[in-house]
C-alpha cells in the first residue's frame, strides 16, 4: 500500500488550500448551499432528533450481532444466486475483482460510485492489469477526466466550478469549450452510455445490505448505479463488513436520514434493491453478481465499543458539510479516501496512527460533526480518544490501535506529569505563580509553533488569585 | 483459515461476553409524520414529483391512451417501447389500431443482448406499469419483470409510468408491510422519483444524467 506517505505532508497540504482563493470559494458555497439544502429537509426539530436516535440504534443493533448478520447475509444472498467472497485487506479484495475480470476475460469495467473501491484505489490496480476502468458517476467522471481523486464522499468533484469543468471536458474530451452545465451533462451522458453499452462488468458500491431478505440497497440520483448494476453482464458490489443490517425495514429510518442529510432530498430519484442475478425467465440484468465483503482495519475498531461507533457511519458527508475544517482546507488536503471528520476517525484503523497522526489532531473540536451526525457518532469524543491514542507510549497495554503512541514523547509525557502535579498541589501553583509574575521578563519570546501565529503570553505584574486574595482582605 | 473465518472469528472475540441489542423498532416515527388524509395523498405526490421536473396528469382508464399519444406527438416521438405482455400494453396496442395514428410499437420481447444497439440508440420513449406509489416521497414502485424488464424504465429518454389512484402509499414503511417486501424480493425492486439528474457540477442541477430525460406519470383516478 502507498498510501501512508501522503497524510505526513497534511499540514503542508492545508496550508497550500488555505491560501488558494478560488479553492475556497469553490468549496464556501458548495457548503453554504449543502447545510441550507439539508436544514429545509429538518422542519421539525423534534423529529430529526427522535430519527437520529432510531438511526443510531438501528445501528448499534446490526453491530452487536454483526457476525451473526453477515453469516445471515451470505446464507440468503447465496440462496438468491450472489456469489460472496470476503477479504481482510485491500490487496485481497482487488485479487478477488481481478480473478472475476480474468475469468471472464473482460477489458472494460464500468464503476458506479464506490468509495470502498477508493480505499481499494481499485481503477489504478485493474489498469496496472491492463483493464481499463472507468467511472461513470458524473462527479467521479470528472475527476478520474482530470486525473484528481473525489474531494467529497458525495459530490466528488465539488472542488472545481463549472469554468474549470469545461476546460477540462474541451482538452480531454475536444468538444467546444461551454459552461453551459446542462450541455456539460449531455456531453457526460453520450460518453458514458456508449461505455455502459460496450462494458464487461459492472462495479458498484452498497448503501445497506439487508441480512433478512439476502439484497443490495443502492441510492442515486443520476441512473449510473442502475446502468452499472443491470448493462453489463457481470456485477461486482464492493462494500465494507459494517454496511449490514438487519431487517428490510431497518432502512426505512436509515434511507430517510441518508438522503435528506446528504444533499437535502427528501429521497434520491433512484431507491435500487438488488437481490440476485438475472433467472432464466428475465430479459436482462447481469448473469453474475458478486459481493465482496472488506475488512481492512473495520475489525479493529470494532474491538473497542468507543471505536466501534465509528462504524455506524451511513457516509452521508454532513459532517464533512458543517466543518469549518474541511471548509477550509477542501478534501484533497487530508490526502485520504475519506476526508473530513469521519476520515479523521475511520482512516486511522485502515492506515495505522503512524500514517495518520495529523489528523485526529486537525480539529477545533467545535462539535458540530457530532451534532448533525445522523447515526449520532460522537466524533468529537473519539477524535480525542485517537488524541490519546496517539500519545499513548507505544508498548502500554491493552493496545487498541496500530500506530498506537505514533506522538508519545517522553519529554512531552513527563511536562504533562508535571502539570498536573503543579495543578493539584496548591504550594508549588502558588511558587509557581509567584516566579512566573515576578521574573516575566524572562519568558522566552518564542515558544515554537504556537508564536508562528500569535504573540508569546506575557504574564502579568500580579495574578488574579494574589489580586482576588487582597481584594477579599485575606492573607 | 479462510478470509471469512479470520473475519468472524475476530469480530466474535470482540463481542465476548455482550448481548445482542433489542430490537425495538419504533414504527410510529417513520410512518406518524408521514401519514396522509386520503384526498392529500395524490396532491402531495404530484407537487413533490413536480418538484424534481417529473410531469404527472390526472386521467382515467379510459382516457389514458390519448394521453400518452398527446405527449409523444408533443415531442415529434413516433415509437412507443410497450408490453405486449400487460393488460395496459394490449389497451395501448389497440388504442392505436382504432385511431389510426402512425406511432410504431415496439416490445422487449427478447434478451437485451439480441437487440441492445436499437434499445441503446434507437429507442426514444416507453410506457410501463408501476405497483403504486408513496406520497411521502413522491416516488413510484417499479418490480421489473419479464414483460416489462429492467432496463425498459431507465435507457429510453422518456419514461412513461401508470399508476393507479387506488395504489398510492402513505409512506414506505407501509408499502413494506401492505406489499410483504420482506417475504420475498423480485431480482430488482425499484424506487423511482422523478427523471435522471445530477448536482455534480458547480451544484447546478441537471435533468437526464444517465436515465430518462423526462419522465411522465398518468395517474388513473378511477383505477
Ligand atoms: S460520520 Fe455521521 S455525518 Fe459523517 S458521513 Fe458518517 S453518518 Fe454522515
Amino acid at each position: 500500500m502507498n498510501a501512508p506517505a501522503i497524510p505526513m505532508t497534511f499540514k503542508c497540504r492545508a496550508h497550500d488550500a488555505v491560501h488558494d482563493a478560488q479553492l475556497r470559494r469553490n468549496f464556501r458555497g458548495a457548503m453554504d448551499f449543502l447545510m441550507a439544502k439539508r436544514a429545509a429537509q429538518f422542519p421539525d426539530g423534534d423529529e430529526l432528533e427522535r430519527l437520529r436516535s432510531f438511526g443510531n440504534a438501528v445501528r448499534a443493533r446490526a453491530l452487536s450481532k454483526l457476525p451473526e448478520l453477515l453469516e445471515r447475509l451470505e446464507t440468503n444472498l447465496t440462496r438468491n444466486g450472489v456469489k460472496v467472497h470476503w477479504a481482510e485487506t485491500v490487496d485481497e479484495a482487488n485479487a478477488i475483482v481481478h480473478d472475476i475480470v480474468r475469468a471472464h476475460e473482460a477489458r472494460q469495467v464500468i464503476k458506479g460510485k464506490s468509495m470502498v473501491s477508493e480505499e481499494m484505489e481499485m481503477n489504478h490496480y485493474l489498469e496496472g492489469h491492463g483493464v481499463d476502468c472507468l467511472e461513470s458517476d458524473m462527479g467521479e467522471f470528472i475527476v478520474q477526466l482530470g486525473n484528481e481523486k473525489p474531494s467529497h464522499i458525495i459530490m466528488p468533484a465539488i472542488h472545481l466550478n463549472a469554468g474549470q469543468v469545461a476546460s477540462l471536458f474541451h482538452d480531454k474530451l475536444e468538444v467546444d469549450y461551454t459552461e453551459d452545465v446542462d450541455r456539460l451533462i449531455q456531453i457526460g451522458r453520450e460518453t458514458l452510455r456508449r461505455k455502459f453499452y460496450e462494458a464487461d462488468i459492472g462495479v458498484s458500491g452498497v448503501n445497506f445490505a439487508v441480512a433478512e431478505t439476502g439484497s443490495l440497497l443502492l441510492v442515486e440520483n443520476e441512473g449510473n448505479g442502475r446502468m452499472s448494476t443491470t448493462v453489463p453482464p457481470v456485477h461486482i458490489a464492493v462494500t465494507g463488513i459494517e454496511k449490514v443490517v438487519e431487517n428490510l425495514r431497518d432502512v426505512v429510518p436509515l434511507l430517510s436520514l441518508l438522503t435528506r442529510s446528504a444533499t437535502g432530498q427528501p429521497i434520491t430519484t433512484y431507491v435500487n434493491v438488488i437481490s440476485g442475478p438475472r433467472k432464466a425467465e428475465e430479459l436482462d440484468g447481469p448473469q453474475e453478481v458478486h459481493l465482496v465483503l472488506l475488512d481492512n482495519g473495520r475489525s479493529q475498531a470494532f474491538a473497542d465499543s468507543e471505536l466501534r461507533q465509528t462504524l455506524n457511519c451511513i457516509r452521508c458527508g454532513a459532517c464533512m458539510n458543517h466543518c469549518p475544517v474541511y471548509t477550509r482546507i477542501g478534501g484533497h488536503a487530508y490526502g485520504t479516501v475519506y476526508p473530513g471528520p469521519i476520515g479523521k476517525i475511520i482512516t486511522p484503523h485502515m492506515l495505522g496512527l503512524e500514517a495518520t497522526k495529523d489528523l485526529p489532531s486537525a480539529s477545533s473540536l467545535c462539535g458540530a460533526c457530532g451534532e448533525v451526525c445522523p447515526v449520532k457518532i460522537p466524533i468529537p469524543a473519539i477524535l480525542r480518544r485517537l488524541r490519546e491514542e496517539n500519545v499513548r507510549a507505544p508498548d502500554d497495554e491493552p493496545r487498541h490501535m496500530r500506530g498506537q503512541g505514533s506522538k508519545y514523547s517522553r519529554a512531552e509525557g513527563l511536562a504533562w506529569k508535571g502539570w498536573r502535579l503543579l495543578n493539584t498541589s496548591p504550594r508549588l501553583y502558588r511558587l509557581f505563580n509567584l516566579a512566573a509574575t515576578r521574573l516575566s521578563a524572562l519568558t522566552p519570546p518564542k515558544l515554537g509553533p504556537w508564536t508562528e501565529h500569535h504573540s508569546a503570553p506575557k504574564a502579568a505584574p500580579r495574578s488574579l488569585h494574589e489580586l482576588a486574595r487582597e481584594h477579599l482582605g485575606e492573607d | 483459515m479462510s478470509a471469512k473465518e479470520r473475519i468472524l472469528a475476530k469480530l466474535g472475540r470482540s463481542l465476548a461476553g455482550t448481548t445482542p441489542i433489542a430490537d425495538d423498532y419504533d414504527q410510529a416515527l417513520v410512518t406518524t409524520p408521514w401519514t396522509y388524509a386520503p384526498e392529500q395523498r395524490i396532491p402531495r405526490l404530484r407537487e413533490l414529483l413536480e418538484a424534481v421536473h417529473g410531469e404527472t396528469h390526472l386521467t382515467t382508464t379510459d382516457g389514458w391512451p390519448a394521453r400518452v399519444v398527446d405527449a409523444l406527438s408533443a415531442r415529434g416521438i413516433d415509437e412507443l417501447l410497450i408490453s405486449p405482455d400487460t393488460p395496459h400494453g394490449q389497451q395501448f396496442a389497440a388504442h392505436i389500431a382504432a385511431i389510426g395514428k402512425s406511432v410504431r410499437l415496439k416490445s422487449y420481447d427478447r434478451p437485451v443482448e439480441a437487440w441492445k444497439d436499437e434499445l441503446f440508440f434507437g429507442t426514444p420513449a416507453s410506457l410501463t406499469g408501476t405497483l403504486g406509489g408513496i406520497s411521502a416521497t413522491g416516488s413510484l414502485i417499479l418490480w421489473p419483470t419479464t414483460a416489462e424488464p429492467r432496463l425498459m424504465s431507465l435507457v429510453p429518454p422518456l419514461h412513461i409510468a401508470l399508476l393507479k389512484a387506488s395504489e398510492v402509499y402513505d409512506n414506505l414503511y407501509s408499502v413494506l408491510q401492505a406489499q410483504s417486501w420482506a417475504e420475498g424480493l423480485p431480482t430488482n425492486a425499484l424506487l423511482v422519483s422523478g427523471p435522471s439528474k445530477t448536482a455534480d457540477i458547480q451544484q447546478t442541477l441537471a435533468y437526464g444524467a444517465h436515465g430518462p430525460k423526462e419522465l411522465i406519470v398518468l395517474i388513473l383516478e378511477d383505477a
